[in-house]
């Protein structure tokens, strides 16, 4: 039966082209990541003044900044930043939002009623100003922008969770395991949980995308990943005094955001369509 | 209808408490916060007193809730900065924000709708494919960037000058010439602001069509003859619609977040602003104000959406 489900899933997956580049895009990233002290011409760190702001060229294929600095390095560098802010924020989030997603929905009536309104409560403060203040507040580091954007950003998975344990609960096998006496824990994580994890899944993917790019928007700002270390939204920042000089330190490291974003976009709407079995006659 | 609205106002008024209790535990209990950098001897006594004064540090804990929440709705709040009442330099601002917010709301319904039901009505065409790609890529492109893009693409062209709301130098500018400079200020950060919303707002009244149209009445409608044009725009657009009023609501928070950051980058004095600069000023009580103000706007928001809804859909109200 799971074998049966899984290829059934891939064979929708894969007829979606755009998803299965960003799945590819996304592997590729993950190896750039991995690899960049391998990959990178240059140390990213390494600062010569004789070939600042130098256009690209065959020795620096994507320029240099003000400092010297090979920027083709400094980005493979700061794909690290990106991805791992939007990993470890995404699983701080889903982590928090199962929990009390679960809660309400399996017990329902006053807990989930009172877990739902402090729901609405977040939703309403709008979340990258949240965001800001709060990494503010605490300083800005990778640890502190991680923990902050996950603690934010639940709400929505919560609530996708709940709906689902909402149905799930009513359902034979869940009565079964009550009429057995197991523990409440037990039916919640190992009974309902697995039945409630593709759509969570989905919108996690999607969530990746969108921790990335507060995490731009917060190093705009200057209050991501502080310089030296290099992250695709400071090089922008620290670019933009030049943008009328040296447009490459502007267009790379954004697209470099935008693709990366735009292939976690691409895989999670596709993994939507695939495993909602609704959508899959349509193309 | 009166029930609904009664439950709706009563999950309102919890969700109000619930905000402020969240600004109020931000601001005095967080690590970092202006609370605890009064045990911290680099800051000067001055700002300590400033700072006990502000928030009734020598009163029990529920009396400093409770008085903080007072001095909010009072207005009696002051920045650190420069002692001024926060009511004040927000009042200062948030014209300004409001007109951008308001030109870019214009610009995401008249755009996003028309866009949305063409690619409906041609699912899977060439033109349909580019409109998701390139919704695809509104959503995903950093709106910082894009805006860079934007001022270095117009600067080099027209080499006119784009940040704040208008022109330095507008002394010997005609009326004429005065407007058109204020209406260029405008559109800039008004189309970088939009580009989200129009994105998301075009996709979704797409695939709000696509599932009206498969709808029993459409079909009866499209069986007794009635011409095509007419069963799209008159039968089905008008019910595709509907879920759309919810996303007034949300729109808000969206774009208070998006206001911060294109209001830095287009030098545009509104509130996203002073925000930033309350931000980096530390200057508490002028963010925690904004944050709790946009909180409760978006809420009130949601509430009149929700109500609109529900007049709108009677299904709605016996959920």
């Amino acid at each position: 039966m799971e074998n049966q489900q899984a290829k059934s899933f891939w064979h929708y997956f894969k007829r979606r082209r755009m998803a299965v580049g960003g799945l590819v895009m996304i592997v590729i990233m993950f190896l750039i990541a991995g690899l960049a002290s391998f990959l990178a011409p240059y140390d990213p760190g390494k600062t010569d003044v004789s070939v600042k702001l130098k256009p690209p060229s065959l020795q620096h294929n994507v320029g240099t900044d003000q400092l010297g600095r090979d920027v083709f390095s400094r980005m493979l560098y700061g794909s690290r930043i990106s991805l791992s802010v939007g990993f470890v924020a995404v699983g701080i989030s889903i982590f928090i939002g199962i929990l009390i997603g679960a809660v309400a929905g399996f017990y329902g009536g006053w807990v989930d009623s009172l877990l739902m309104r402090f729901v609405d409560t977040m939703l309403c403060f709008p979340s990258f100003f949240l965001i800001l203040t709060v990494v503010a507040l605490l300083g800005p580091s990778i640890f502190n922008i991680m923990v902050v954007i996950g603690i934010t950003s639940w709400m929505g998975t919560a609530r996708l969770v709940r709906a689902e344990f909402l149905s799930l609960r009513e359902r034979d096998f869940t009565q079964a395991a009550k009429a057995l006496g197991v523990k409440d824990p037990r039916i919640i994580f190992r009974h309902i949980l697995p039945n409630a994890l593709a759509p969570v899944f989905v919108s996690a993917t999607l969530k990746v995308a969108s921790a990335i790019l507060v995490e731009a928007g917060l190093s705009f700002l200057g209050f991501g990943v502080q310089p030296p270390v290099p992250s695709w939204g400071n090089i922008l920042t620290e670019g933009r005094t030049y943008i009328f000089d040296a447009w490459w330190l502007t267009v790379f490291p954004g697209l470099a955001i935008l693709i990366t974003v735009l292939s976690f976009n691409l895989l999670g709407e596709g993994l939507r369509d695939a495993l909602d079995p609704r959508l899959r006659g349509r193309r | 209808m009166a029930s609904f609205i009664t439950r709706r106002f009563l999950q309102l008024l919890i969700t109000l408490i619930g905000i402020s209790i969240i600004s109020w535990v931000i601001i005095t209990q967080a690590p970092g916060s202006p609370i605890a950098l009064t045990i911290d001897p680099k800051v000067s006594p001055k700002i300590v007193e400033q700072m006990m004064k502000n928030y009734d540090l020598d009163k029990p804990i529920q009396q400093q809730y409770y008085l903080w929440l007072k001095k909010l709705f009072t207005g009696q709040l002051r920045s650190f900065k420069d002692g001024r009442p926060v009511m004040e330099k927000i009042n200062e601002r948030i014209w300004n924000t409001l007109l951008l917010n308001l030109v870019a709301t214009i610009i995401i319904f008249s755009l996003a709708i028309p866009l949305g039901v063409f690619s409906a009505k041609r699912q899977y065409s060439f033109l349909d494919n580019l409109g998701t790609f390139g919704a695809y890529l509104g959503i995903s492109a950093p709106s910082f960037w894009l805006a860079y893009l934007l001022i270095l693409g117009t600067v080099e062209l027209f080499g006119y000058p784009v940040l704040g709301m208008r022109s330095f130098v507008t002394e010997n500018f005609t009326t004429a010439e005065i407007v058109m400079d204020r209406i260029w200020h405008l559109m800039l950060p008004s189309i970088i602001l939009a580009i989200g919303g129009l994105a998301g707002l075009s996709r979704y009244t797409r695939s709000s069509m696509l599932e009206v149209v498969r709808q029993d009445y459409v079909r009866t409608a499209k069986a007794k003859g009635l011409p095509e044009e007419s069963v799209y725009y008159k039968h089905a657009l008008r019910n595709a619609l509907l879920p759309i009023i919810t996303i007034f609501g949300f729109l808000i928070p969206d774009l208070i977040g998006g206001s911060i950051i294109m209001e830095s980058v287009f030098a545009w004095p509104g509130i996203g602003r002073l925000s930033y600069q309350a931000v980096l000023a530390r200057d508490y009580p002028v963010v925690m104000t904004i944050l709790s103000i946009s909180a409760v706007l978006t809420l009130i928001g949601n509430f009149i959406a929700d109500i609109l809804y529900g007049i709108a859909d009677p299904r709605i109200r016996y959920q």
